[in-house]
């Protein structure tokens, strides 16, 4: 290990690159939030740590692009894993949609199948998350992931994704949407997608409120 | 001449009367509030509780700021969302008022009030707004012509979930405040779900395993009630620091009636000095529902020509907040 550079201060964890070994890589540390409860604090941080190791590993295996784990430290809440040389996705989709960037909403959906189909909820699937790299889509962060075959785990991913593209990308977020719902129908059953697509509906109309255009 | 608005608020439980000047001044905020014997809000006895109360509450706000119903400028009313039958009963009172005195008339959506109230108060410019009460759960930023809203509940508002548990536990609604006390005297972190789904929430289940906590596993109330907001309040600050951390905005807005909760203000006093942004709390009087926010909100959309005919002054009891089209600047 030599010298760490912070280059990102999340919410949850600091993100430091750096070199381990002479591979090019990211120090994920999960830092301790002073708001929380001191034993609350660190159960979140470890129970988010391994879960995130796990699911990394396990959708790496699955065909999806994620970064290699490297090292796991469950004391410092802390995972060493590859560097993914890329643009954020928020950033490239920014509010305009082109034909390039359709294919990478396609290629998000495709991975979010792939995930799905093999029980694997990513839990905060932003455009924060999803990194974009010579014509692969690697999904990071986690963190809040879990193992799950449930129809209602799998929709609500969607819904958040949704509800990602509506309230940052808000000028493209239907054709976005419907762009990666195609990527992702193309993966999982055609039966099981339109399952799906019909729960996320009931899931936005359970809500508290809804804009008119949704009833 | 500054504009003189009368804003009527009746989405939930309380029936209040404010009115602002265009300057920002309060002149009046009455309130009345109704208060179940047992149980909850329901909406029937709420909505007979406005009614009951409307012409006195708007008298003493006309006497408080010293005017006549004929110098008032603008009408406003909360259309939504809330309860169906208390808005419905409000915007009677409204339409009534604007027919009589030919007086424009604007709706007014609950949510943005609360919002734009905190930022005439606080100073704010452009924050993120946590908006916490016992109707709603919502943390919103605004980007192009909209509050966009980042997070919010799937099931039910922290409010409603703490008075929820405080009616199972035997104190009386509102139980949000009587947790608060209880809590302090808590000492033991009894384990409850922690459930953050992207940057929403859930709190029903939160609910349910803290009660069963209580109930049949027996644990002390006020661990239990300490327990269950510490866990709350972790998910919704942890919510919150994500908002900040991916909008970058530099100021920090709580709103709504949990916005008094001392222990909810500390710990997002905690995340606004790590993320380096400035912390407002709206002022105590106007963090619960109030007729003083409606009006204020009420001001800035007359002044953009948003009046409604009193025919199509329907209300709306699902509104969302990013559904309203913000005409002015975050200046």
């Amino acid at each position: 290990m030599v010298s760490l550079n912070l280059i990102a201060k999340g919410a949850e964890a600091n993100l430091y690159r750096g070199e381990w070994f002479g591979r090019n890589v990211i120090f994920k540390e999960r830092i301790s939030k002073k708001y929380r409860l001191p034993n609350l604090d660190l159960q979140l941080r470890q129970q988010r740590t391994a879960m995130e190791s796990k699911l990394l590993s396990v959708a790496k295996k699955c065909g999806v692009s994620t970064p290699i784990i490297y090292e796991i430290d469950m004391k410092k809440t802390t995972i060493v894993m590859e560097y993914i040389e890329g643009d954020r996705v928020k950033e490239l989709l920014a509010n305009e949609l082109n034909e390039d960037k359709k294919v990478i909403c396609r290629k998000i959906g495709e991975a979010l199948g792939r995930l799905h189909k093999n029980g694997i909820i990513h839990g905060d699937p932003t455009t924060s998350n999803f990194i974009y790299t010579h014509g692969k889509v690697f999904f990071v962060d986690f963190g809040l992931g879990v193992f799950s075959d449930s129809l209602e785990d799998a929709s609500v991913d969607l819904h958040l994704l949704k509800r990602a593209l509506e309230s940052t990308h808000f000028k493209i977020a239907k054709e976005s949407f419907s762009e990666i719902c195609a990527g992702y129908a193309q993966i999982v059953s055609s039966e099981r997608a339109k399952e799906i697509f019909d729960n996320v509906e009931k899931i936005r109309l359970r809500g508290r409120y809804m804009l008119r255009s949704d009833i | 001449m500054p504009l003189i608005c009368l804003g009527l608020e009746g989405t939930a439980h309380s029936f209040g009367a404010g009115i602002v000047t265009s300057e920002g001044d309060i002149l009046a905020n009455e309130i009345s509030t109704y208060l179940p014997i047992t149980g909850g809000i329901h909406p029937r006895e709420a909505a007979q509780h406005h009614s009951a109360v409307a012409s006195q509450v708007l008298q003493s706000a006309l006497l408080k700021a010293g005017i006549s119903g004929e110098e008032l400028d603008v009408i406003a009313f909360s259309q939504g969302p809330g309860l169906g039958p208390c808005l419905r009963t409000t915007a009677v009172v409204a339409r009534a008022l604007s027919t009589l005195f030919d007086i424009p008339l604007v709706g007014v959506n609950h949510c943005l009030a609360h919002v734009e109230i905190g930022r005439l108060l606080t100073g704010t410019k452009d924050p993120i707004t946590l908006y916490v009460s016992g109707g709603n759960t919502i943390v919103s930023a605004f980007a192009d012509k909209r509050y966009r809203v980042f997070g919010e509940t799937i099931d039910i508002p922290i409010g409603n979930a703490l008075d929820m548990f405080g009616r199972e536990a035997g104190l009386q609604h509102p139980g949000g405040p009587k947790v608060e006390v209880l809590a302090r005297k808590g000492k033991k972190l009894v384990e409850l779900p922690y459930i953050v789904k992207g940057m929403d929430l859930s709190f029903s289940g939160l609910v349910t395993a803290a009660i069963r906590k209580l109930k049949e596993e027996k644990e002390q109330l006020e661990d239990v009630c300490f327990s269950l907001q510490e866990y709350a309040f972790s998910m919704l600050v942890e919510v919150t620091e994500r908002a900040i951390a991916h909008t970058q905005k530099k100021e920090l807005l709580l709103t709504g009636g949990v916005a008094q909760n001392k222990r909810l203000q500390e710990m997002l006093g905690e995340v606004a000095k790590d993320q380096e942004v400035a912390f407002f709390t709206v002022p105590k009087e106007v963090a619960g529902d109030n007729g003083a926010m409606i009006a204020w909100t009420g001001i800035l959309l007359y002044k953009y020509g948003k009046i409604i005919d009193v025919e199509k002054s329907l209300v709306d009891p699902k509104w969302r907040l990013e559904a309203v089209e913000i005409p002015w600047s975050m200046e």
